[in-house]
């Protein structure tokens, strides 16, 4: 039962994504999916009012949604979660491909986005507005919802990416922090040779984690230039962090346990996974889903390549976008800015999200928070300060989305099999350059 | 289930004359069996082999019930098949459902709608045209029996995908009607209830009644239909079942989650644990589980009878 719909499910999606791609292409560079009008009048636009779909999984957002009605009893906002992620994208393609009930608001994540930018199916948000909020956001997911001279949604949350540890593992068996990806490596050794149940982390194959990691090691694979995409593995970053995660993977030093399972709540609860190297939105999943080791855990910020580096990179954060099908996008946008850069962001950090707005991630209420799962740690001094580090000039591909699910049948096996992740990471390269070129890109490696 | 098929105003002398012809058909297989179990021959193997399977089965309704009365932290640090902490079965049950507004509760209610119209409208379906396929005679009956017996050979999740698109165009998806509509198709119901029809119900009968001058409607309700209730009942038991677990044909069908079946609800909430910034919810997932398959269970118990003896019609021919 579960193996087949999947597939099927699946195959729906890509031959929407294959059409849906195609006629980007075909379309050339005409016109952008957007309108090109006047920045919105928002305060008119609420005021006629009107109906909104919201497609989001958002946990916070509903509180947005519900303060934004009060304010403006005209707009009738409709906040459906149509399933996360993959699940999510997969229902917007699908609605997108029918041409009916295709939402006026969706979360898309920064890595998904350019492959909806390009094939069109979200509006340019500049001539609405969104180009006057230029310097509101931090530069990473900023620069993540452009495609071009395109802004093809507002940032709603982010995730610089800090260490959070379990201080009890660590301080029991006398192992210290650690602040450079060397220390990190002895420090995983230490762990599981103190205890052979102690793992230093746990990773099964992640793309989001391994593409961030090779962000922060400061690789480039990925060059996008309109349907001009360069995909190579081999470059110093990339190379860099493989040799160092392969030494990780070789020794058995991370826990094989899949992330998000059930076996992963439960080895961040009980101490065998020690720390998760993961986006500054982690703290409020802690919280609700693994109660059992509140006070244990800390943050402490990112190892780094050269000791005394700042370098971090972002792990996944979404934004929210209109759609390009949407009939109402002024209103939409309205909606959008509202919950992103308006009253809605600090209902949303209220909620436990981590915010994207530079305002915020520098007030000193937002800093000074002590979070007493952490032991009464200030949290966000570290995270905020992990935003100011991420590394400049990463691009995702316009079909990661698609490269990302290929990717456990590549980069995924150097986990389970004898392959090294250099090997993995050359299938994954030539997989997607192979599957980029179908789908009428111009991809080279 | 009989007392609302059978008609209230029977005529009280010919509802039991037309019931008795029909009667010891289907009693005499079971009567047999019957009889064939009062001289068992004992077999350790399979003694072994059905407590095995028992065993295995049965397990993972232990492990519900005894994980439903854990706490999302109890959950994760104790042995999955005993009890452990506080008892917390009806907290859990009271968060279920009021969790997210009550939503579980709406999802039972949808699972409700969809099991009513779609698994008794698929029956009532099957019923008539059983009936007719057995009963009457008309050009084409072959042609129909052939892509009757080919549709049952057709699993519904391939048909899934095209419906989608088909519905997509008619603007029916993300509506109960997608889920719905595809329900009350059962060419296995069909077939099921054409066999016994043909079985159950003597012509001879049907004949008696025109020449008293009963329409054929009237031949249908007040003679036909109580001589199939058996035949109904396992007819709506599988499509029931079919329908109360039914996750595919929503999941592609339906977007927004007030219209969820239960199903996909419970997947919905367990995807959350998989959500930055969402809410892990374990607990609640195994006690809505739990909750979701009470009344399969009930109904299985209550209607086991009928769907023995609905599944030994048309084994045997007499």
């Amino acid at each position: 039962m579960t193996a087949l719909p999947r597939t099927v499910l699946r195959g729906v999606a890509l031959a929407g994504a294959a059409t849906l791609a195609l006629t980007a292409c075909g379309g050339g560079s005409a016109d952008d999916g957007g309108t090109a009008g006047e920045p919105v009048d928002t305060g008119s636009v609420l005021e006629d009012g009107g109906e909104l779909l919201v497609w989001a999984w958002e946990p916070t957002l509903e509180q947005v949604v519900e303060d934004f009605e009060a304010e403006y009893p005209n707009v009738d906002v409709e906040l459906a979660n149509v399933g996360t992620g993959n699940d999510a994208y997969t229902a917007l393609q699908n609605a997108i491909a029918a041409g009916s009930g295709v939402p006026d608001v969706a979360q898309v994540e920064y890595y998904a986005l350019p492959q909806f930018a390009i094939a069109e199916s979200l509006a340019d948000l500049g001539g609405l507005g969104a180009s006057e909020l230029d310097g509101t956001f931090t530069p990473g997911p900023w620069a993540s919802v452009q495609q071009g001279d395109g802004i093809y949604g507002l940032p709603m949350d982010s995730g610089p990416m800090a260490l959070f540890y379990n201080e009890e593992v660590f301080t029991q068996h006398g192992v210290a922090v650690p602040t450079t990806w060397d220390e990190y490596v002895e420090a995983g050794r230490a762990l599981h040779a103190a205890d052979p149940e102690v793992y230093i982390t746990s990773d099964s194959g992640d793309a989001g984690f391994t593409t961030s990691m090779i962000w922060q090691a400061g690789g480039k694979p990925y060059t996008v230039d309109g349907t001009d995409v360069t995909i190579d593995f081999t470059d110093e970053g990339s190379a860099r962090f493989a040799e160092m995660w392969q030494q990780m993977v070789d020794e058995e030093l991370v826990s094989p346990v899949a992330g998000w399972s059930d076996e992963w709540y439960q080895g961040l609860g009980n101490g065998t996974i020690a720390s998760l190297i993961i986006g500054a939105w982690m703290p409020a999943n802690l919280e609700s889903g693994v109660e059992a080791a509140a006070g244990k855990w800390r943050v402490a910020p990112m190892p780094q390549w050269e000791a005394g580096g700042s370098d971090t990179a972002e792990n996944g954060g979404s934004a929210l976008s209109v759609t390009a099908a949407s009939e109402q996008q002024e209103l939409a946008y309205a909606f959008i800015e509202y919950a992103n850069a308006g009253d809605g962001v600090q209902t949303r950090i209220d909620g436990g999200a981590f915010p994207a707005t530079v305002a915020e991630l520098e007030s000193e209420e937002f800093l000074g928070k002590e979070f007493p799962y952490f032991g009464g740690q200030k949290v966000n001094e570290v995270l905020a300060q992990s935003a100011q580090g991420v590394v400049e000039g990463w691009q995702y591909l316009p079909f990661q989305v698609y490269a990302n699910s290929i990717f456990n049948d590549t980069v995924g096996q150097a986990y389970v099999s004898d392959i090294t992740l250099a090997e993995g990471l050359a299938d994954w390269q030539e997989a997607s350059v192979a599957y980029g070129n179908e789908q009428g890109f111009t991809v080279s490696d | 289930m009989t007392a609302s098929t059978a008609p209230t105003g029977v005529p009280a002398d010919a509802a039991p004359v037309a019931a008795r012809p029909g009667r010891p058909h289907r009693a005499t297989p079971v009567r047999r069996a019957a009889r064939g179990s009062s001289r068992p021959r004992r077999s350790v193997l399979l003694t072994l082999t059905t407590g095995i399977v028992l065993v295995y089965s049965l397990v993972p309704l232990a492990w519900l019930l005894i994980n439903a009365t854990k706490t999302q932290s109890s959950l994760f640090g104790s042995f999955g098949l005993w009890f452990s902490g506080d008892f917390a079965l009806f907290s859990n049950l009271a968060q279920t459902l009021t969790y997210d507004d009550g939503i579980f509760v709406r999802w039972l209610g949808n699972t409700l709608l969809y099991v009513v119209a779609g698994a008794g409208g698929a029956t009532a379906l099957a019923v008539i045209g059983g009936y007719g396929l057995a009963k009457f005679s008309f050009p084409g009956k072959r042609g129909v029996f052939a892509v009757v017996i080919g549709a049952v050979a057709v699993p519904g999740t391939a048909l899934a995908v095209p419906t989608f698109l088909m519905f997509s165009r008619m603007g029916l998806t993300n509506t109960p009607w997608s889920v719905i509509i595809p329900s009350l198709i059962s060419p296995f119901g069909l077939y099921l209830m054409w066999t016994f029809a043909a079985e159950a119900i003597p012509t001879e009968l049907l004949e008696a009644a025109r020449m008293d001058g009963a329409s054929e409607w009237r031949t249908f309700f007040r003679i036909s239909l109580p001589l199939l209730a058996p035949g109904i009942v396992t007819v709506l038991l599988f499509t029931m079942v079919a329908t109360w677990n039914n996750y595919f044909l929503p999941l592609i069908m339906l977007r927004d989650p007030d219209w969820y079946p239960l199903t996909l609800g419970l997947n919905a909430w367990n995807a959350q644990a998989t959500t930055a910034g969402g809410e892990a919810i374990f607990n609640l997932v195994i006690t809505g589980a739990l909750l979701t398959i009470l009344p399969l269970i009930a109904a299985f118990l209550l209607l086991q009878r009928y769907w023995q003896s609905g599944l030994a019609a048309g084994s045997v021919k007499e």
